[in-house]
């Protein structure tokens, strides 16, 4: 049996050729990672306990999937399809383990090793979690304020004629401008740091959500708002329950767009005059030259702006089940 | 044939007493304009009036505007000149009163099956008032079971069904009808054509459908109306009552096809020589 290797005329999500060898190399490589941190000296000064506990983790956890495959065909499917990524991943850790903290080849404090950067992690961790929910606050508070904002002016734009007229024009113009380049204004404007952070992610939001909203509205077939008419609907009722269910869509479209802008917004704006969050923890790291630390916020931030992602996403695929098995 | 006589034919097929009409076309124009103000004359100065409880077909070939008048009739487009009449009311707008079948089912993706047929009580604020209705739709156009899936996930005919509930929940005077089978399958349009005569007869609602299926249009129609383009206008209404249940290899049948097949080629001469110019 053959993979497929290319996406043309196949939806097969799973199509790596079952293969026992990768399965168990994929937990073997975990424990090579383990036990050659074990065996080989660190070159340098540094606590390796938590690195191990993290490949221990990788190794149970896959240690477990493979023997769960074997009672699951669902898992055992999923397993082999990931294994020879795991593999990857296990060998990746151990080389850079070994050419950073076990013999230097890599240069410091630029290019620190997993370990030292897992030392940070667990030593700061009470550190990195308040700054991670300062951050998360403040994009909250903006992203959430910016797409509301982005949807009720895409919906007043795309609805009526009148507003498009008048405000399509200087939203396209206006809402190019990068959110930073307006820092000096908005500094003025707000009463502290924290406000202005937020007002500059909410407005990094709601240029591509307003965007599309009154583009997706412009977008619905014409032939629905006529049903509805002859159905006995009138203007606002159209509104409600053609106009925006219809432009859901296109809003997210925006929404997904507008997170990962207002994620280097908000990450600016930390680092150019919060008193909190991972961007002015990394700047704060980097005058320390301590780059353990902002490699650790930044796999941080990795981490939490993903989980930021996948909950957008699943609010997506709620509200969109009706889409579900649509021609794309 | 001159305008005229077409207006008098019309017109004389009609009793005199207002009233007992459903739909009143008065010698209605449609013109269409670009924004440079060239025109297309789509209806030129068309009269038609249809009875009550009547089950009438606009057939012609395409852009003779039989969609342009039944959406004038919806009140979903307005004439330049002359007026339509329902119950002797001018149309000014849509109504519920005048349900409108598209071509393409046209449900609300977005919503239910349950939900689309309900859409009309809904928005007329009656839904607490009819709430039973909803499921008695449902039934009537064979789409028990399906209440809560989506539009998607349904089959054309099955959505086409679903379309005509929508439609009759709010039982309209008059079911206007654009092609409503002309997307479907043979077979899902004869099954369809049954349904349509079962809910007409049930309903006694008058229903004009536009149609490019001349065996449709005589199988179902009380009488058909046929249209020829450039301009838009009628150019001969025929008769076609006889009686139900209909027998498409009956030779009454037959020999009605054959009379508009015949008007057609008539009507389909005139145009190949202006195609010709």
């Amino acid at each position: 049996m053959n993979g497929k290797v290319d996406r043309m005329g196949t939806t097969e999500k799973y199509w790596k050729p079952r293969s026992r060898t990768w399965q168990l190399l994929a937990v073997f490589s975990y424990v090579a990672a383990l036990v050659l941190n074990v065996l080989i000296r660190p070159a340098i000064e540094v606590d390796e306990v938590p690195f191990r506990v993290l490949l221990a983790a990788l190794a149970a956890y896959a240690g477990g999937r493979y023997l769960l495959s074997f009672f699951s065909e669902k898992i055992a499917v999923e397993y082999n399809h990931g294994s020879q990524f795991r593999f990857a991943v296990g060998m990746l850790l151990a080389v850079w383990d070994v050419l950073s903290s076990k013999t230097g080849v890599l240069p410091l404090p630029f290019f620190p090793g997993p370990a030292q950067i897992m030392e940070v992690m667990f030593l700061e961790w009470r550190v990195h979690l308040v700054n991670t929910l300062y951050s998360l606050r403040l994009f909250a508070a903006g992203f959430v304020a910016g797409s509301l904002c982005g949807v009720a002016s895409g919906v007043m734009i795309g609805w009526s004629d009148r507003w498009n007229y008048w405000l399509f024009p200087i939203m396209k113009v206006v809402g190019v401008i990068p959110a930073i380049a307006l820092v000096p204004i908005v500094l003025i404007i707000m009463p502290d740091t924290f406000s202005t952070a937020v007002a500059l992610v909410a407005i990094s939001a709601w240029f591509p959500v307003a965007f599309t909203t009154a583009r997706g509205i412009r977008a619905i077939n014409r032939s629905y708002f006529e049903a509805a008419r002859t159905l006995g609907a009138g203007r606002g009722y159209m509104l409600r329950k053609i106009a925006i269910p219809g432009s859901v869509p296109s809003i997210f479209t925006g929404i997904s767009t507008a997170t990962g802008i207002a994620f280097s917004t908000l990450v600016v704006s930390e680092m150019i005059g919060a008193r909190g969050g991972l961007g002015y923890y990394i700047n704060i790291a980097m005058g320390w030259m301590n780059y353990a630390s902002v490699y650790a916020a930044i796999v941080i931030m990795a981490i939490s702006f993903t989980l930021v992602l996948t909950v957008i996403n699943a609010i997506r695929n709620r509200l969109l089940i009706w889409q579900r098995g649509l021609v794309k | 044939m001159s305008e005229e006589t077409v207006a008098a034919a019309a017109s004389n097929d009609a009793s005199p007493t207002p009233p007992s009409f459903s739909v009143e076309v008065k010698s209605v124009s449609r013109v269409f304009r670009d924004s440079y103000g060239n025109g297309v004359t789509a209806l030129d100065n068309v009269s038609l009036s249809v009875r009550k409880g009547e089950f009438v077909s606009l057939i012609g070939p395409s852009g003779c505007g039989k969609t342009t008048l039944l959406r004038l009739i919806a009140g979903l487009d307005s004439p330049q000149e002359g007026e339509v009449l329902v119950e002797g009311n001018p149309v000014t707008g849509t109504s519920h009163e005048r349900g409108y079948v598209f071509q393409q089912a046209n449900l609300f993706p977005w919503e239910t099956v349950e939900e689309n047929i309900a859409f009309g009580l809904k928005a007329r604020g009656v839904y607490d008032q009819y709430r039973d209705d909803v499921a008695e739709y449902i039934e009537m156009a064979g789409l028990k079971g399906f209440e809560r899936t989506y539009p998607h996930q349904i089959s054309g005919g099955m959505a086409q069904r679903a379309s005509l509930a929508r439609a009759l929940i709010n039982r309209p005077k008059a079911l206007l009808l654009d092609e409503p089978l002309g997307a479907l399958d043979s077979f899902t349009r004869m099954d369809l054509q049954e349904k349509l005569l079962e809910l007409w007869q049930k309903f006694s609602a008058t229903v004009i459908l536009v149609t490019h299926d001349i065996d449709e249009a005589v199988y179902l129609s009380d009488r058909i109306v046929i249209m020829t383009p450039r301009p838009g206008k009628i150019s001969e209404l025929l008769d076609a009552d006889y009686p139900r249940p209909r027998n498409r290899s009956s030779a009454r049948f037959v020999e009605l096809r054959n009379r508009v097949l015949e008007k057609f080629h008539l009507a389909g001469a005139e145009s190949q020589a202006e195609y010709a110019i």
